[in-house]
């Protein structure tokens, strides 16, 4: 929510309405919920620590959004307007116990890796953003894409901060048990690794994506 | 159940363990409303008072409703529930009381609702496995810390309208970055008391 929070309440159908590729396109790059939109930071920071917590955080996002989206929209003339907000909770609620439970059940050391945090994928703003934004105003099919190109976006931002954090910060690359990368006689950064490097490096993110030229309809904002 | 004291997670919830600058959470209105002082100031107060009060109350249905019932599973739609209910009972009052507050505070405050600080505050009540009474420390202490976090900012955010900030990374960016520095100033306090 918060530098864009006026989009919540307005329900202005998202950039690149009607057409697959520029919806993709904007929920990617252009429009990028993360870098552009400034939503869901919290979780963008929190589980970035390390490369594998970022991409399965970025998979949970991924099945919410998308799964969230296409009901709403498949329900979006059933609801009555005044009472969206408590359907598309309870409906966004409902897809993340999905992903608490299947993670607690199967992969019980990332579950607790990302503890709450996945439980508060409830509170991210980018899945009612979507649903506010988008879902509730256009049909299904485009619905499903805007939300999966939103959550790549997000996914895509998260695995570049955790890329940077991980290898930054311990000089490694560690998936499970496998160690992908190594730098020898790298130092421990703790600044990196903690959450100081978490805020410093999304803010030169952000930073780097406005000097690429996005970001520019919303400088007035933030 | 682990024996901290209260005023112990108190303080550390503050400083050691900021819920914005340790834990990451709050930092939609965190980065929204950090601009004026003001407005700083009441959403904060506004977030302590709503945090304290919800984690007393999920306390209370999580482990008198929820677990003795087996429903440990539903805590995230009941939590957000009761937020999203006490919420609403705040606005009510502040509309009627102190109707300046309610509109400098305009679209912020049904936002708490999603604020996800208080959420996560209640969620990590559970996982810490805290007492009532820490529970109730642990809830006012990140308010307080909140609070502190985003008057801070204010006062920096104040004085960087002077400074010259290269395009980029005016507004958010350079936002983020100095939330930073802040929290490298708060890792200082680390070590002085520690909870889980």
């Amino acid at each position: 929510m918060g530098a864009s929070a006026p989009n919540l309440a307005g329900g202005v159908p998202g950039p690149g309405g009607g057409r697959p590729i520029l919806a993709f396109r904007a929920g990617v790059w252009n429009d990028n919920p993360i870098a552009v939109q400034i939503l869901g930071i919290c979780s963008a920071l929190a589980v970035t620590t390390r490369l594998e917590n970022a991409l399965v955080m970025g998979a949970a996002v991924i099945f919410v959004v998308m799964m969230s989206s296409l009901l709403l929209s498949l329900l979006r003339k059933a609801i009555p307007r005044r009472i969206r907000m408590i359907a598309e909770v309870a409906i966004i609620a409902t897809f993340v116990i999905l992903v608490d439970q299947f993670l607690r059940a199967y992969y019980w050391d990332m579950s607790k890796r990302l503890g709450p945090y996945v439980g508060l994928i409830i509170t991210n703003c980018i899945i009612m953003g979507r649903a506010e934004a988008f879902a509730l105003h256009h049909r299904p099919g485009i619905s499903l894409v805007d939300a999966a190109a939103n959550g790549l976006g997000y996914t895509f931002i998260l695995a570049v901060i955790g890329l940077v954090r991980e290898l930054g910060g311990t000089g490694t690359i560690v998936f499970g048990e496998r160690v992908l990368v190594t730098i020898p006689g790298y130092p421990m950064n703790l600044v990196l690794r903690g959450a100081p490097g978490a805020f410093i490096a999304l803010g030169f993110l952000v930073a780097l994506l406005a000097a690429l030229g996005l970001r520019k309809t919303r400088e007035a904002q933030g | 159940m682990n024996e901290t004291s209260a005023l112990v997670i108190f303080v550390a919830a503050v400083f050691t363990n900021n819920i914005l600058l340790t834990y990451f959470l709050g930092m939609c209105s965190f980065l929204a409303c950090s601009r004026e002082f003001p407005t700083a100031i009441g959403l904060g107060a506004a977030v302590t008072f709503v945090m304290t009060a919800t984690t007393v109350i999920n306390y209370l249905v999580y482990h008198y409703l929820l677990v003795p019932a087996d429903l440990g599973h539903l805590q995230l739609v009941v939590f957000i529930t009761v937020i999203a209910a006490f919420v609403q009972l705040v606005e009510m009052v502040l509309e009627r009381f102190s109707p300046r507050l309610y509109y400098a505070l305009g679209i912020f405050l049904p936002l708490i609702t999603v604020n996800c600080a208080i959420l996560g505050v209640a969620l990590f009540m559970v996982n810490f496995e805290y007492s009532f009474v820490q529970a109730v420390g642990f809830g006012a202490g990140a308010g307080v810390g909140w609070t502190l976090a985003i008057v801070l900012m204010a006062g920096l955010r104040r004085k960087m309208a002077y400074a010259n900030i290269p395009a980029p990374f005016q507004g958010v960016a350079v936002t983020m970055i100095t939330t930073g520095v802040m929290a490298l100033a708060f890792s200082g306090f680390a070590g002085m008391v520690s909870i889980q």
